[in-house]
């Protein structure tokens, strides 16, 4: 196997279900020059540096190469990039804003005070399971559910919550790159989503100006503080940005969970005895089983010497993060599933300005969905391992997870 | 006897004596057993109360947000070692390896880990301290009657020195809408540790959250009641200001004293000890069996010129503690240096504030990203054409970059340009420190091995 395809063969939808072996590879070199301008870098220290390097830009403009995945600088259409695009100081005052009406020191209790809803919904969703024959995962729970949650957070009404699905799914899959394939029709089609679900939520955002409710959206859309007020068209593309962002990435740390537990029946097994197993269970899972694998969207603007390379300036940054998680430099037996690891600083939600604004919101719905599932499902097995999945390498998890057990307990 | 007997015997069944039973004194006990001391295990302390935390006495504790008798320490491990609290140690004889108590006791030692910090330095004229009404911040024990004191609503709180405990002081009771003065000698507030033109962001800080802050002056003495109340304070320039607490915030005092003829290389800039923690003899020979870690060492650092550092950092007690632990433990080869970059936070009128390296011996000062203006920023320090020492204001998050740049000596001013350059950053600028012949208090990094600045430790602000 020569290097230089590695990248390309992750892509491969052959190695979705199990990436790891490329990634131990890909390691041996822990900043691959892919030839095409584009770096890998997949070790654990180096990835870590680059996230907190203010010399590596999230704004795809410094790319020596414009394009990559999502983007048309051309398009003047698309709404303004969402602050995961954008450098500081823009990035921060967004992303500051943002966060007055998610967390602290502003709204430090949001979260936390939705638990009692989030408890609502996985109940109401494992009520609606029905036959236990069959079961798919990813239909029936683990999909509804955060899409649910970050429906209601945000104030987004619920017989609207269906259009949502689509409107996420098309833009999710429009972040998975395709090395060599021509990105036209792919963000062609992104670009009508974005559209669309740009004009409903313009309309929302003028409705919640007049009457706010208790929500993010009405929130965003009053506020006037130090930084302050957003402009239209800065709030539609960060409630975009959360509704996406917050969306795949939790379906599939939630599948990923459920598929992990069950290829490791005793831990599944103490987390059904000891529901707060769930905190360390779902830390380990954003090491071992990352929703995000790779941070692809990264430029160097100037050059960056790591690992013994030189990366370029305007260089196209891979970042690895899967990879990283298993690094037996930094971790301990790094492939095997622990949940009582102590030392579990991992990449799974990245790190520096950028690193995942919603992981609060994610690591409590995991933590619930998953606690849940292990409490009611009664002997949950596996209909098919290893399951299918989703063609995005970006967001990797199962497209279906069909599961049965032998009853659900109330 | 080989070596290799004695450790085994040690780990077995040797004795080993913490003095100081605060945060290095926890963790490097831990640490020990985490390292299969199955031994004796001896923890000496003068405070009556189990290891606490001390940031937060000046933080949530102040504000009323959290008690005193709630920052105890989490504990890592179970210990199993023997307590003798509210006792101090009052004497250490080295040959016969044994640690003298108030109380009149002795315990004997294998090895001895001395953690006993420092303590706050009082204000010189022992009457007006004397006074109702003045504070010093140091233990639990100031912290809760501090906050007593703040929540009976005084007119006036009056802060002497604008060091990291004095500012934080200040946001505090601004925090909670009490008036407060901060007296500070040098030219703003901080200065000592991180030069004028960060110092001047911290007095813009203060100003705008209506502290009544006066740099340049000296406090020349402190006027109490007939009562004993403190009542006002008096200053350099021939003002008063009336106030009916004071807090003395004047920097900190090593706490060596009962180490005084032992033959140990203890002093008042604190215990010498070499790279691995191991302490050093008055005639400058490292002894074997006793360890120093947290606030009261001194060690040479490889990367600030092999200087003797002296932190009051938090970080710099835990790791250096473990590394003592670690040591106390092992054969020579198998040692470790305490090679920890000094690295410090603080969080004052909303703004967290964070530094790495030592950005006290840095001539030179260069914004990186962010804006002084809008205190929020990055900016490194330059010394002999090197990065030596960083600091953020609300931009913590790119600080282990910076930490690099000083690991790796990296060259200053940087040549790169950030994702955040804005035109003020452009080019390095006299990082202002005060002229280090000249004392001034409170600097957070204490560099000692430089005689001028020793006459730090003596100064004393209000004696004319
Ligand atoms: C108000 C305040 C705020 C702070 N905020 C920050 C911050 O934001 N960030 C930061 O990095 N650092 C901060 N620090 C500094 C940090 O708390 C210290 O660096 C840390 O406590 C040092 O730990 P230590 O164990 O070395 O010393 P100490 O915590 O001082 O402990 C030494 C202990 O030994 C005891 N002792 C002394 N002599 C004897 C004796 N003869 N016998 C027995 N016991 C003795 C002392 O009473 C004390 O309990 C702050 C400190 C204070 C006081």
């Amino acid at each position: 196997m020569t290097q230089g395809n590695l990248l390309r063969q992750i892509l491969e939808y052959g190695n979705r279900p199990n990436p790891y072996p490329l990634y131990a590879e890909l390691r041996k070199t822990p900043v691959l020059n892919e030839g095409d301008g584009a770096y890998v870098v997949s070790t654990y220290w180096e990835i870590l540096s680059l996230l907190h390097d203010p010399r590596v830009s999230s704004d795809p403009h410094n790319l020596a190469v414009p394009g990559g995945p999502g983007f048309d600088p051309n398009d003047e259409s698309s709404l303004p990039p969402s602050f995961i695009r954008l450098d500081p100081p823009e990035h921060d005052r967004l992303r500051r804003m943002t966060n007055t009406s998610f967390g602290p020191p502003h709204k430090a209790r949001r979260i936390h005070e939705m638990r009692g809803e989030l408890d609502e919904i996985v109940s109401g969703l494992i009520d609606g399971i029905g036959s236990t024959d069959r079961i798919d995962l990813v239909e029936q729970f683990s999909y509804p559910f955060p899409v649910t949650v970050i429906c209601r957070l945000l104030g987004v009404p619920r017989e609207d919550e269906s259009r949502f699905h689509t409107w996420a799914d098309t833009l999710a899959a429009s972040l998975d790159p395709m090395p060599g394939e021509d990105p036209t029709e792919r963000n062609k089609i992104a670009q009508k989503a974005r559209t669309e679900l740009g004009m409903y939520l313009a309309g929302l955002i003028e409705e919640r100006r007049k009457n706010p409710q208790d929500d993010m959206l009405s929130e965003l859309a009053n506020l006037k503080g130090p930084d302050g007020s957003m402009t239209t068209m800065e709030l539609l593309s960060t409630s975009a940005l959360l509704l996406i962002a917050g969306h795949e990435t939790t379906v599939n740390l939630i599948t990923n969970g459920m598929l992990t537990l069950l290829r490791n029946p005793d831990v599944l097994q103490r987390l059904r005895d000891d529901p707060k197993l769930a905190v360390p269970i779902v830390e380990e899972l954003l090491r071992f089983e990352p929703p995000v694998q790779l941070v692809p969207n990264r430029t160097t603007l100037a050059d960056i010497e790591i690992g013994g390379v030189t990366i370029p300036k305007g260089a196209s940054l891979w970042l690895v993060v899967a990879a990283g998680n298993r690094d037996p430099q930094r971790f301990k037996e790094p492939e095997r599933f622990d949940p009582d690891r102590e030392d579990i600083e991992h990449l799974g939600f990245g790190s520096g300005i950028h690193s995942c604004f919603g992981a609060p919101l994610a690591r409590l719905e995991a933590q619930i969905a998953l606690s849940e599932l292990a409490r009611r499902l009664v002997n949950p097995r596996l209909l098919e391992d290893p399951p299918e999945y989703r063609q995005n390498a970006v967001l990797r998890g199962p497209r279906h997870l069909p599961i049965t057990c032998d009853e659900i307990r109330p | 006897m080989s070596v290799d007997g004695y450790l085994d015997r040690l780990k077995r069944d040797g004795r080993i004596v913490v003095v100081g039973a605060s945060l290095a004194g926890l963790r490097g006990a831990e640490t020990l057993r985490d390292g299969g001391f199955a031994g004796t295990l001896t923890m000496i302390g003068d405070e009556p109360y189990e290891p606490y935390d001390r940031p937060p006495l000046s933080k949530g504790v102040l504000l009323g947000k959290a008690t005193a008798d709630h920052t105890a320490l989490p504990r890592r491990r179970a210990l199993d070692a023997e307590w003798r609290l509210g006792v101090p140690a009052s004497g250490l004889d080295m040959a016969a390896k044994r640690v003298r108590l108030a109380d009149g006791d002795e315990v004997e030692y294998d090895r001895l880990l001395i953690a006993t910090g420092v303590r706050a330095r009082p204000w010189p004229h022992e009457r007006e301290a004397a006074l109702d009404g003045v504070f010093v911040l140091r233990t639990r024990d100031d912290a809760t009657a501090l906050q007593k004191r703040l929540a009976d609503g005084p007119r006036r709180v009056f802060v002497i020195g604008a060091g990291f405990t004095g500012s934080e002081i200040a946001s505090a009771c601004r925090e909670r809408e009490i008036e407060v003065t901060v007296a500070e000698r040098g030219a703003a507030p901080l200065v000592g540790a991180l030069g004028g033109v960060v110092g001047e962001v911290a007095a813009q800080m203060q100003r705008e959250n209506g502290v009544d802050l006066r740099t340049g002056v000296m406090v020349t003495g402190l006027e109490g009641d007939s009562a004993g109340r403190v009542r006002a304070a008096h200053l350099s320039d021939g003002s008063s200001v009336e106030t009916d607490v004071v807090v003395v915030s004047l920097g900190a005092t090593r706490n060596t004293e009962w180490l005084a003829g032992s033959g140990l290389g203890a002093g008042p800039r604190g215990i010498a000890c070499d790279a691995g923690c191991r302490a050093f003899d008055i005639r400058g020979i490292v002894t074997d069996d006793i360890f120093v870690a947290g606030d009261v060492a001194r060690s040479p650092h490889p990367l600030f010129n092999y200087q003797f550092l002296s932190l009051e950092h938090w970080g710099n007690a835990v790791t250096q503690a473990e590394t003592a632990a670690h040591n106390m433990l092992c054969e020579s080869v198998d040692r470790r240096p305490h090679m920890w970059i000094p690295a410090f936070w603080s969080s004052q009128f909303g703004v967290n504030i964070k530094s790495v390296g030592v950005p006290s011996m840095g001539t030179e000062i260069i914004v990186t990203q962010g804006s002084l203006s809008e205190h929020r920023f990055a900016a490194v320090y330059g010394f002999q054409d090197r990065v030596i020492g960083a600091v953020t204001f609300d931009d913590a998050r790119w600080l282990p970059f910076y930490q690099q740049l000083i690991e790796s000596t990296a060259p200053f001013p940087p040549q790169f340009p950030t994702v955040d350059r804005r035109p003020e950053g452009a080019r390095p600028v006299s990082a202002d420190f005060p002229d280090p012949s000249v004392p001034t208090h409170g600097p957070t990094v204490t560099l000692s091995g430089y005689s001028p600045a020793d006459r730090r430790i003596t100064f004393t602000p209000g004696r004319h």
